[in-house]
């Protein structure tokens, strides 16, 4: 049996996804910016996608930007703001638990003369509302935060933030990273006050490559790629037409019969949870019940390295994360599980399990039963 | 410009009635390194020269880069091929080729002519008279230099004439294949590496043991050392790596030895395991990259316990190297990088935080008798399941 639970590293692309690229690829090739007939119907399939995600976020078609993922959305949310705005202030504010994709551009900002301010975050990796209020100021053009954390499903209380921020300065932009949150929550960015909403493809069951960029309309934004001009000069480049509408059909797709999706997500959490603490010296990280993402569990596992841990779960094809996959290229304890206060034996044996909405009970089942059997052997032979 | 290669080599020259083997050797090793290379080559020898001849259009820097990892190789001579078409067409064309070669004329240089086709009509002396003659005339800057010039202009005259002044220093040491085999134990550290690239420029064709010790190490760990086998493939020739799963003698040795022991067992056998493939693939001799006192297992106790398991000779080529220097080696063969990508390997992941350094034999053999219930099982469990991948550059 094979059990892949590691959905928030990425996910399997959907049939429908899959088909209608499939279509764009060999028949529907043409270049949108082509006046020709084929151009117009590549341009076609770029709007469909577009109105087909705006309605998940009850937003305008033109408020998409299509991008190559969740990295380049928020890159182009964070230095393009920056630089439009930078007359207004130049005060920036995050969390210390963000995807490097954030808390890596906002080391460039610093580097180019922005002070930028990063929230603590509690044992659960929540803000505080009282730090964030505190924090905000006439300086600050922009607030970043990240709804769902990808290593501990912690969720962000995003609405009251975004109160707090734009009650103390209203000209203040937010920026959400979505990523591991879009196709688990609603999330509607004009209700909300969003300004900018980041969201990739692949962890939606759409291809690796796509992405988008939720701009509110009349956003003060710069763009970052320059070129030929697409998508109103705000991303240049021939647009990826069988990405975008694979994105499309994907985000229409993950938003059919939710409610359900998401009940099936919390019942497979549930009872992980509920088997995996049966067994001694093992600790879930965060909250556990409806307050977490519904897909991300984090165990630490006391006595067992998360890497052994991993490759031994691999052996019995189970595949999971060692903290974040995303950060697997360098080797360093993970900002996020060291700002939830986890000792320096809990951040070597710490596991990321995740869920998708067609991960089954018996995969659960088979997992908890893997772990039964690897954790008590390898506690045996253990660096001395 | 350049249309062949003269190749130079030192050490064959003098092994006396072998050295067609040699030659042949160096050939083959050179083809083999061509083949990669854009272009048609055809390697020819010729009263002890050997040359690359080129047809048509070929990649001269590919060229040059595939054959400074031959083996056996001191210089590389880029050669321009000239018709014979009167001596003044000839200083034309040497007198364009030094411009072409040396942008910048400030420079003592010698005339080194030939005459290898005895019906030309000026001995060797004359040419090189006058043709120095017709480079000062046209370059006034240049001076002539007959003991250490800094640029020496060969002429050679056969049927063709060969033009050339420039070496590019190739690796030096013997052709591979001309002396037997070995067996390298290559971790995905830095110091195996240069061990097998040292023991290959003698001549030795080279065969690996990996060890591999699942869930402790990652497939990604195993992928390193293959990449690491294929640099050294790139000098040593193709390479059959073995790559043996560990784990259980591992963790028996665990389970029933005390643990600041735990290296130094593991070690002992695993030279008995690449001993067996050794004999297996009719080696001559296992090699290492240990270095005298770099770590626990490599003081001159632990070298001797586990030299103690093995009748083949172990060569050491880093014995007697500082770090340094065996980082300056690996960063030559542009091994460096893969090196130090971070992946566990199977000597680490329950090193003791005191090993012995001094192991005494005695202890280590009462230690040892502790696995007589299973280990030969273990033993025969690694063999039997060895993954052996043939490695090209």
């Amino acid at each position: 049996m094979q059990a892949y639970l590691d959905n928030s590293a990425t996910t399997r692309c959907s049939e429908r996804a899959r088909d209608i690229m499939v279509k764009v690829l060999m028949e529907d090739f043409g270049n949108p910016s082509s006046l020709h007939n084929m151009g117009m119907v590549a341009e076609g399939y770029i709007k469909k996608a577009k109105e087909q995600i705006a309605k998940t976020l009850k937003a305008e078609e033109k408020e998409i930007l299509f991008t190559s993922g969740g990295t380049e959305s928020n890159n182009m949310a964070l230095i393009g703001t920056a630089l439009a705005n930078k007359r207004a202030g130049n005060h920036i504010i995050t969390t210390s638990i963000e995807h490097a994709s954030v808390s890596a551009v906002m080391a460039y900002l610093e580097e180019m003369g922005f002070r930028v301010t990063y929230l603590k975050v509690d044992k659960d990796g929540l803000i505080s509302l009282e730090e964030l209020k505190e924090a905000v100021c006439e300086e600050t053009i922009l607030v970043s935060l990240m709804m769902v954390n990808n290593e501990i499903g912690a969720v962000e209380p995003i609405e009251e933030a975004v109160r707090i921020i734009k009650a103390k300065n209203p000209r203040t932009l937010v920026h959400v990273d979505a990523i591991q949150a879009y196709g688990k929550y609603r999330i509607y960015p004009k209700k909300l006050g969003i300004d900018l909403l980041s969201v990739s493809g692949h962890k939606i069951h759409a291809p690796k490559g796509t992405g988008f960029l939720y701009i509110k309309d009349k956003t003060k934004i710069k763009p970052i790629i320059y070129g030929g001009g697409q998508q109103k000069g705000m991303r240049s480049g021939t647009e990826n037409v069988p990405g975008a509408a694979a994105l499309g059909v994907a985000a229409e797709e993950i938003y059919e019969n939710f409610e359900e999706k998401i009940d099936h997500l919390y019942a497979l959490k549930e009872r992980f949870i509920k088997g995996v603490t049966e067994i001694e010296g093992v600790t879930v990280n965060g909250k556990v019940g409806r307050d977490s993402a519904p897909q991300i569990v984090s165990v630490s596992i006391e006595g067992v390295r998360s890497e052994v841990m991993l490759h031994s779960l691999e052996e019995k094809e189970i595949y999971v994360s060692a903290g974040s996959a995303c950060s697997s290229n360098k080797p360093a304890p993970s900002k996020t599980l060291i700002s939830i206060g986890l000792s320096k034996s809990q951040l070597e044996s710490t596991i990321r399990f995740s869920f998708c909405v067609n991960t089954t009970e018996e995969e659960i089942d088979y997992a908890i039963a893997a772990l039964k059997e690897i954790i008590p052997f390898r506690r045996k032979f253990t660096r001395k | 410009m350049y249309k062949a290669f003269l190749i130079k080599y030192a050490e064959i020259a003098i092994k006396g009635k072998n050295r067609y083997l040699f030659e042949d050797a160096l050939v083959s090793q050179m083809n083999h390194a061509l083949k990669k290379v854009d272009g048609t080559f055809k390697i020819r020898k010729e009263q002890g020269r050997i040359y690359v001849e080129t047809e048509g259009d070929f990649d001269f820097d590919e060229a040059v880069e595939a054959l400074k990892c031959v083996f056996g190789i001191v210089g590389i001579c880029p050669v321009v091929i000239l018709e014979d078409e009167g001596f003044d067409k000839l200083a034309e064309e040497v007198i364009r080729y030094i411009d072409m070669a040396y942008p910048d004329k400030n420079f003592t240089f010698k005339v080194n002519a030939r005459r290898a086709r005895k019906n030309y009509p000026l001995e060797s002396m004359e040419i090189n008279a006058k043709m120095g003659e017709r480079i000062l005339e046209a370059y006034p800057g240049l001076k002539v230099d007959v003991h250490k010039p800094d640029v020496m202009i060969n002429i050679e005259i056969r049927s063709q004439i060969n033009l050339y002044s420039t070496v590019i220093p190739g690796p030096g040491g013997m052709p591979v294949g001309t002396n037997g085999k070995a067996m390298l134990l290559l971790s995905g550290g830095i110091d195996s590496p240069v061990a097998g690239y040292m023991i290959a420029k003698r001549g030795v064709t080279i065969d690996a043991t990996y060890f591999h010790a699942p869930p402790y190490t990652s497939e990604r760990a195993k992928q390193k050392v293959v990449d690491l086998a294929k640099i050294v493939a790139k000098y040593s020739g193709p390479i059959n790596l073995h790559v043996v799963n560990f784990t259980d003698i591992q963790l028996y040795i665990y389970e029933q030895c005390p643990h600041e022991e735990l290296t130094i067992i593991m070690r002992r056998y695993m030279m008995k395991l690449a001993e067996h493939f050794a004999k297996e693939k009719k080696c001559l001799g296992l090699i290492t990259g240990e270095s005298i006192g770099q770590v626990a297992s490599q003081t001159m106790q632990s070298l001797a316990a586990t030299n103690e398991v093995c009748t083949m000779p172990v060569y050491r080529p880093l014995i007697g190297f500082d770090k340094q220097e065996i980082v300056e080696i690996s960063e030559k063969i542009d091994a460096y990088e893969t090196s130090i990508l971070p992946f566990e390997d199977c000597c680490t992941i329950f090193v003791a935080k005191h090993p012995v350094t001094k192991p005494s034999l005695n202890v280590i053999h009462n230690d040892e008798r502790k696995l007589e219930e299973k280990i030969d099982a273990l033993m025969q469990e690694a063999i039997d399941t060895v993954e052996v991948i043939h490695i090209e550059a």
